[in-house]
């Protein structure tokens, strides 16, 4: 947050270049660095309320309540007693004081907890175990293993070979793979020994504190000699230690100065639109009340010269003043009386009315994931009406619409085709839970998770088929998976990417157990037999390749190549043998293809001694030649990856999340266009937005945006325009360069001529993006029913989102699991992240956050619907209570020589607002729904109202306004004509002014609370009460106050004594409330009436069909597996990175002892700094394990606690 | 947000099933169809119709007679008079003639009429201290500065009643003559019970510090206000239990009007004695006025009324016309709707989604 740096700033000027000596607190002591203890709570004990009261009173509201309150202390202005504007503002000072107190008490907590964690830090020749806020710069620390970083520091020595570190940056930059960072040689040979490290004496000189992540320049000096500092020597505060027993640090930079904590005050508030228009409508309601008031000033200047002059005898004018003064003090009196045109309550009614809509969010028992217990949370309170409102969705594909679990489905092995499940009458059966799954218990080493139905499968197995057989060898040698055996039996892989996870899981639970693997070996139980095949080459996967193989030599001595890859890959190098078994096993993979599946082709050949070794000599040769390795390499494999003998094929099933096609078809019902960006390549994000319904067999045309230039790219995208639209004048095409400068401009929403896709690669996003292209890419994108951007970096996520935002006056919604999507959730207007995934940061860095992508339709089209339209609701009838409350005033003004005499009692001014019409319309806006939700899910169309700002806008507002200015006159004017010359029925007064006040306020209340009426449409027990109440409270304040008792307590303030016993006893007082209720009520009603009958909007529809069907509506019928008869071939089973083969050959990360290799059974060192590559591509779960690496209820981190912020709004 | 309760169990977490969580509470929907709307219209129309005729009635069987004086006959004379400021403490009378064609039935209240005297200005309507005319003895020694400038006079001392509500009090006396065949006869008129109970009984209370001290000594030491000819506890000559701060008149006056046009009522008939005691007989009347309250200064006008009244008040016609003229408004709305729905809506054929 800011007030770092403020406070930062305020006590001393800019640092400029930062000196330090290792081990010296006294000579580093004299720069005054700040030490490590961080401080994000705002307010001291003693300090909170004046600091509280000031923060309050930056608000305009609060401030301008604290000006009326000014001015009614002046006696020539006041016209009101103070408590009018006291009372309100103190309780709206004290909740919202309140609220504030417990998020800092939070931030107490949680700054306590962070300065209270224990590093071991090297003082006096001694390692010594300190809280973290007493870390100082120039300390040297020692950090263990999955500890997090303390300060920012210089890393000194690890216990890792090469002084290498890992860390995990993911609370930093979001990345969650893990990075290496070395020490220089000269202070790593200082190893553990506390001596040396005592007497390092060290300087440095660097930077000042900054927010750089990735950038960071000084030297060290050792015994006068010097040595460059860069980022890869530097730990940042906020990455965790991982994989490295300990490391020595020296500290460059603490607490406040750290770049973790310099990064922290680029959150930005989101605000929803609603609350910008309001913020507008206050302003203009500002000017409206100062434009009343001049109008009653300039009528108190000619009424004062005409008329108050000749009234000087019985009310002299205090000092003579003259009519000027008069009316410029009038001016100022009518702003207190008109205040209640701004109403202060307004914010407080619609935090909480947002608090109470984020709790039903909470508490839904639809969002909440049994499976690992997990219900929705709504993190920030702020934006629920938006939700209502939402026209583009932008969705991460893994872990968001998939599951990010792969399943091995079906397989070809030798042109049969397994996996399936027939009937004895040979139909193929519709797999289901309660499908028989084949039992695996013959193999101890089976993973119970995994399931496969084809019973025929096994038999092969159990058969000894040899092309059964070698197919599973194969899938149980080629890979780059880890093992990892923490107990006999249990055996954990983790993989680089979830499919080859599932291969491999397919093949151990078929018999072919992969059990643990050295840099040159990989050792495998097949069908119980241990066996280890030497491992000789991996010709590791790549994009261009999309292929891998492992050269292997079994225990027999043979030699083998084993490859997977994309089957037209593999096609081309197969030997002209396999050419039938081709056909039918085409046949096979344009069958899974059909389904979803992603599919691979596999394919061995046996390899000659001799070529191998000769082969082997080259290999060696062309890795370490100096020029075009890459390109000599490739060629190698090349050579050696042909006449390959074809084996089968998998399909694995990239397990789309319960129910996501059917809620993207809602959503497009609901008109809310979805855009799936995601880091996957073209083919699986293809494949995806098929199997999920986003992109249709039935629609016109997929575009494909593929370009590797500027030109191409707006090429492609303006033959896609003209396709969509080939009517459209050019002009409007070529948007003439100029306007793309001037600022934002809000592109108008052009309708296609029918259902179009488009996919966009990642290279061709990057140029799209960019100024001259991005308005072309946006009006092609928006035309299109769905857009897949593919390949896309978390930049260009966020990147899409801004564009989107900037030319379009849409809200925008961004949904995510990953760190990578936390850019582009922080860039919408709302984030949601899918929680109890894999990581955190997607959730911490969310505004609402739930377990399945489904959960989506429930939180916008009901959630989000029902949010909306309480909120306008309210809004609209706030506006209509107060505007009318007031208007009254003005009338009354022409009667009372503009005198700024209320027309109500002091008291019901005062009550107005809090009492006597606070709960009706807070019930009403808790719990109004126009239809339930079961309706809501049934007429998607209902939600489009919310898109187009239907419910309140600027027209809705004015139409308030003048609806009241009609209320306030019959209000006004019927009690005048009828009061004005009448006399109780005992002759005795009535058309006094109390009498007047009374009857004014209670039929401006009984016309306020059946408008009320009219406005809501669900009548809970809880409304009637609360309504009801609210006019029983009216009328039992109201005789209190008029009571003798309160008179006699303080007989100026209660001076209303007997007047509601005396007028509300008098028949005619009750006709006029009768005549009043009627005539404001009415007119209402027959507009409404007319408007149903003539024009009805969609949710007049649906409440008409609702009323019709008396009943909730039959369950939407069960939608029947689609099942796509497409030619598509789908992408494969390999994420887009490059493979993990360089890793596993070279050892570098393998610290274990390697495994001789008659034993097979692996020495697990170290297991809790065993190999564990952190993120998405390594978390892989076949079964559905939860993928949730880190422990639910992890510390909070710094990051967590920046998230607590408080509404400036309020 | 919310404390998550705990419970063990896997399903710890799993909100509530309660309807309130859900949104589950049952509840009436109501929806403006034509079965409730249209015949609420006329049934609105029918009870606005049925009202306004009754009103109409009530209203048409009072009977009211109204005089302005301001500068009628020999009034005139005095209205000049109190042009002069020189002139406020010089009395002037005069009379005005009212005839009375139609006997007036039952009580007969008379009432003065102001016309453009601002009572409700903001500034009028503070000048005053209700502390004061309870009674309460501090007030009344130290009126609040609410009363200002008529909080205390020339040598210091408190006025009492303070302010500028009370110093404007209506002052003019009228004597209502009946100009019978046995020749002219003073009318009684009553001028107690003209006040809300309330007004005499809690909220105006005379000072009362010693048990054997007259009013006259309880208002020791305070000003009449300056406006005034009595002091406070010589308004009503007649009666000396009405004087002070409860004296009728006052308290009528010190409720001030919400509008410039107002009436007040100045006493009821007593009907104790023939021929008033039925009310006040056909015949010729006159009322004498004692001129005292100058309108000039803002010109206005002043107005004495006879009226007698039924239980919904006096012969105000607003009520009833607005009553009847809202009927038939609601009525051509109804009959309007009801063409609307026979022709778009009828059977739900402009719902079809």
């Amino acid at each position: 947050m800011s007030f770092f740096g403020v406070d930062f700033a305020r006590k001393k000027e800019r640092e400029l270049e930062r000196k330090l000596r290792a081990n010296d607190r006294e000579y580093n002591l004299s720069f005054k660095y700040a030490t490590n203890a961080i401080k994000t709570s705002k307010y001291h004990f003693i300090t909170f309320l004046p600091l509280n009261l000031f923060e309050q009173f930056q608000r305009i509201a609060n401030a301008y309540f604290l000006f009326l309150l000014v001015l009614q202390v002046i006696p020539q202005i006041s016209s009101l007693s103070w408590f009018t504007t006291v009372v309100p503002l103190v309780l709206v000072l004290t909740v919202t004081a309140a609220k504030d107190a417990t998020d800092d008490i939070n931030r107490h907590r949680s700054d306590n907890q962070v300065n209270n964690r224990k590093v071991e830090v090297l003082i006096d020749r001694k390692l010594r175990s300190e809280k973290w806020m007493d870390v100082q710069v120039g300390d040297i620390i020692k950090l263990e293993n999955n500890q997090f970083v303390t300060a920012d520091l210089l890393l000194l020595s690890s216990s890792e070979p090469l002084n290498l570190v890992y860390i995990e940056t993911a609370e930093l930059d979001g990345e969650t793979n893990l990075k290496v960072r070395q020490a220089l040689p000269v202070t790593g040979d200082l190893g553990d020994d506390i001596e040396k490290l005592a007497d390092f004496n060290g300087e440095v000189r660097c930077e000042p504190p900054n927010n750089r992540l990735d950038r960071f320049t000084g030297t060290l000096t050792i015994a006068g000699q010097k040595y460059p500092l860069d980022n890869e020597k530097i730990l940042l505060r906020g990455c965790t230690l991982r994989n490295t027993e300990w490391c020595f640090g020296l500290v460059l930079f603490g607490g406040p100065e750290t770049k973790l904590m310099q990064n922290c005050g680029k959150s930005t508030f989101k605000r929803t639109s609603v609350d910008r228009l309001m913020n507008v409508l206050v302003l203009c309601i500002f000017g409206f009340l100062a434009f009343m008031c001049t109008i009653l000033a300039i009528g108190n200047f000619f009424w004062e010269r005409n008329e108050g002059s000749e009234f000087i005898v019985f009310l002299p004018r205090e000092n003579q003043n003259g009519a000027g003064i008069s009316a410029f003090l009038t001016f100022w009196s009518y702003v207190i009386i008109l205040n209640t045109v701004v109403p202060i309550s307004l914010y407080v009614s619609v935090e909480i009315i947002r608090l109470g809509n984020s709790f039903y969010i909470e508490w839904d028992r639809k969002m909440y994931y049994s499976r690992n217990d997990t219900p929705a949370e709504a993190r920030t309170t702020t934006l629920n009406e938006e939700l209502g409102q939402i026209k583009y969705v932008f969705s991460d594909k893994t872990g968001t619409l998939t599951q990010n679990i792969m399943v091995f489905n079906k397989c070809s092995i030798n042109g049969k085709s397994y996996g399936d499940v027939y009937d004895y009458t040979g139909q193929r059966l519709e797999i289901t839970e309660d499908t028989d799954t084949v039992d695996f218990s013959f193999n101890l080493l089976a993973d119970s998770r995994f399931m496969f139905h084809d019973h025929a499968l096994v038999e092969a197995v159990k058969l000894e088929n040899p092309e059964v057989h070698a197919f599973f060898r194969l899938l149980a040698l080629c890979h780059t998976v880890m093992a990892e055996e923490k107990k006999e039996g249990e055996i954990f892989y983790q993989a680089q990417s979830p499919d080859e996870g599932a291969l491999v899981t397919a093949a151990r639970n078929f018999g072919f157990v992969f059990r643990s693997r050295t840099p040159d070996s990989v050792s495998i139980v097949e069908m119980g037999q241990q066996r280890s095949y030497e491992l000789l080459a991996i010709l590791d996967f790549n994009n261009v390749r999309k292929r891998m193989s492992v050269i292997v030599r079994s225990p027999e001595g043979k030699l083998s190549l084993y490859c997977k890859g994309a089957d037209t890959i593999i096609y081309e190098r197969l030997h002209q043998s396999c050419s039938k078994l081709m056909e039918v096993t085409t046949e096979h993979l344009n069958e899974f293809a059909g389904e979803g599946l992603r599919t691979l082709a596999l394919a061995y050949k046996d390899l000659d001694e001799e070529y191998f070794i000769q082969w082997k000599q080259r290999h060696h040769e062309a890795s370490t030649a100096l020029d075009d390795r890459e390109g000599r390499l490739d060629q190698l494999y090349e050579e050696i990856e042909k006449d390959l003998l074809l084996l089968g094929a998998t399909a694995i099933e990239d397990k789309l999340q319960d129910g996501v096609p059917q809620t993207i078809e809602q959503l497009a019902k609901a008109d809310i266009k979805i855009w799936v960006l995601t880091g996957d390549k073209q083919e699986t994000a293809e494949n995806i937005g098929y199997s999920c319904n986003l992109l249709r067999e039935e629609m016109n045309e997929v575009f494909i945006i593929s370009g590797n230039s500027p030109e191409d790219v707006r090429q492609e995208l303006r033959n896609a325009q003209t396709a969509i639209k080939p009517a459209s004048d050019e002009d409007s095409v070529f948007l003439p360069q100029g306007t793309v400068s001037n600022g934002p401009t809000v592109v108008s929403e052009e309708v296609a001529n029918g259902e179009y896709g488009l996919v966009i690669n990642g290279h061709s996003l990057a140029y799209a993006l960019e100024r001259s292209l991005e308005l072309d890419f946006l009006k092609t994108a928006c035309m299109c029913k769905a857009v897949i951007c593919c390949r896309v970096t978390p930049l260009q996520k966020a990147q899409v989102v801004e564009l989107v935002k900037k030319y379009k006056k849409a809200v925008t919604l961004a949904i995510g699991d990953g760190a990578n999507d936390v850019s582009m959730i922080k860039a919408a207007h709302i984030g949601v992240g899918i929680s109890g995934q894999e990581g955190m940061q997607a959730v911490l860095s969310s505004d609402y956050s739930f377990a399945q992508f489904r959960f989506l339709q429930r939180l916008l089209l009901v959630h989000g619907r029902w949010s909306y339209l309480r909120m306008c609701k309210f809004l609209r009838y706030f506006f209509y209570k107060n505007f009318t409350f007031t208007f009254v005033h003005f009338w009354y003004a022409f009667f009372c020589g503009f005198s700024a005499q209320t027309v109500y009692d002091e008291w019901f001014i005062t009550l107005y607002n809090l009492v006597y019409t606070a709960l009706p319309v807070l019930g009403m806006s808790l719990f109004d729904q126009d239809v339930n939700d079961v309706w809501s899910f049934q007429h998607p169309q209902l939600y489009i109202p919310g898109q187009l700002n239907l419910y309140f806008s600027k027209k809705t507002f004015f139409k308030c306004a003048l609806h009241s200015c009609y209320s306030s006159l019959v209000l006004f004017f019927i009690p005048y004509a009828a009061m004005h010359d009448t006399v109780r029925g005992d002759g005795k007064d009535i058309s006094d002014y109390q009498s007047f006040a009374l009857l004014t306020q209670t039929c401006l209340l009984f016309a306020v609370t059946i408008q009320l009426g009219l406005e809501m449409s669900y009548w809970t027990a809880v409304n009637t009460f609360f309504v009801l109440g609210s006019l029983g409270m009216y009328f039992a304040v109201t005789f209190t106050m008029y009571s003798n008792g309160m008179f006699l307590m303080l007989p100026s303030v209660f001076s209303f004594i007997g007047t509601a016993r005396n007028s509300l006893s008098q028949p005619n007082v009750w006709l006029t409330i009768f005549l009043t209720s009627i005539l404001c009520v009415l007119p209402v009603i027959t507009y409404r009436f007319l408007f149903i009958q003539l024009c009805p909007t969609i949710n007049d529809k649906v409440m008409f069909k609702v009323r019709q069907a008396k009943a909730t509506p039959p369950p939407p019928p069960r939608r029947t597996r689609i099942r796509r008869t497409s030619s598509r071939r789908s992408g494969y089973a390999f994420s887009h990175a490059q493979g993990y083969g360089d890793l596993v050959t070279s050892g570098r990360f393998l610290r274990r002892p390697a495994v001789s290799r008659s034993s097979g059974f692996p020495n697990i060192g170290r297991p809790t700094t065993g190999f564990s590559p952190m993120g998405r591509s390594a978390g892989y779960s076949p079964t559905g394990r939860p993928q949730n690496t880190k422990t639910p209820d992890v510390e909070v981190t710094s990051l967590q606690m920046y998230r607590t912020f408080s509404d400036p709004a309020l | 947000m919310g404390k998550v309760k705990e419970k063990p169990g896997p399903l710890a977490r799993r909100p509530d099933n309660s309807a309130f969580k859900q949104q589950r509470l049952p509840a009436w929907s109501p929806m403006l169809t034509a079965n409730t709307v249209l015949p609420f219209f006329y049934l609105m129309a029918l009870i606005c119709l049925l009202l306004g005729v009754w009103l109409l009635l009530t209203v048409q069987s009072t009977h009211e007679i109204k005089k302005d004086y301001t500068d009628l006959g020999t009034c005139q004379l005095c209205h000049e008079m109190r042009k002069d400021v020189s002139n406020a403490n010089k009395p002037c009378s005069c009379r005005v003639d009212i005839p009375v064609e139609k006997a007036l039935k039952g009580d007969v209240f008379i009432y003065y009429g102001l016309r453009n005297f601002h009572q409700n200005l903001r500034r009028y309507m503070d000048s005053r201290d209700d502390g004061q005319m309870l009674g309460r003895q501090n007030k009344l020694k130290d009126p609040s500065t609410y009363c200002m400038p008529f909080r205390k006079d020339k040598d210091g001392r408190p006025i009492a009643p303070c302010g500028a509500v009370a110093n404007s009090m209506f002052n003019d006396t009228f004597i209502l003559k009946y100009h019978g065949r046995s020749g002219p006869e003073v009318v009684p008129l009553l001028r107690t019970g003209i006040t809300w109970y309330t007004d005499k009984n809690v909220k105006y209370r005379n000072p009362k510090t010693q048990e054997n001290f007259t009013l006259a000594q309880e208002f020791n030491g305070t000003a009449k206000p300056p406006f005034w000819g009595k002091p406070v506890y010589e308004l009503d000559e007649h009666n000396p239990i009405n004087n002070g701060f409860i004296n009728e008149a006052l308290i009528v006056w010190m409720r001030e009007a919400a509008f410039p046009n107002f009436k007040k009522l100045y006493g009821v008939l007593h009907r104790a004695q023939k021929p008033f005691i039925n009310g006040l007989p056909v015949g010729n009347y006159s009322v004498e006025i004692s001129y005292n309250f100058p309108v000039q200064y803002f010109r206005g006008r002043k107005e004495v009324v006879l009226t007698t009244l039924t239980w919904f008040g006096g012969q105000n016609h607003f009520l009833p016309i607005a009553y009847l003229v809202t009927s038939s408004l609601i009525f051509l709305m109804a009959v309007g709707l009801t063409v609307v729905w026979w022709k778009y809506g009828k059977g739900g054929k402009n719902m079809k989604a």
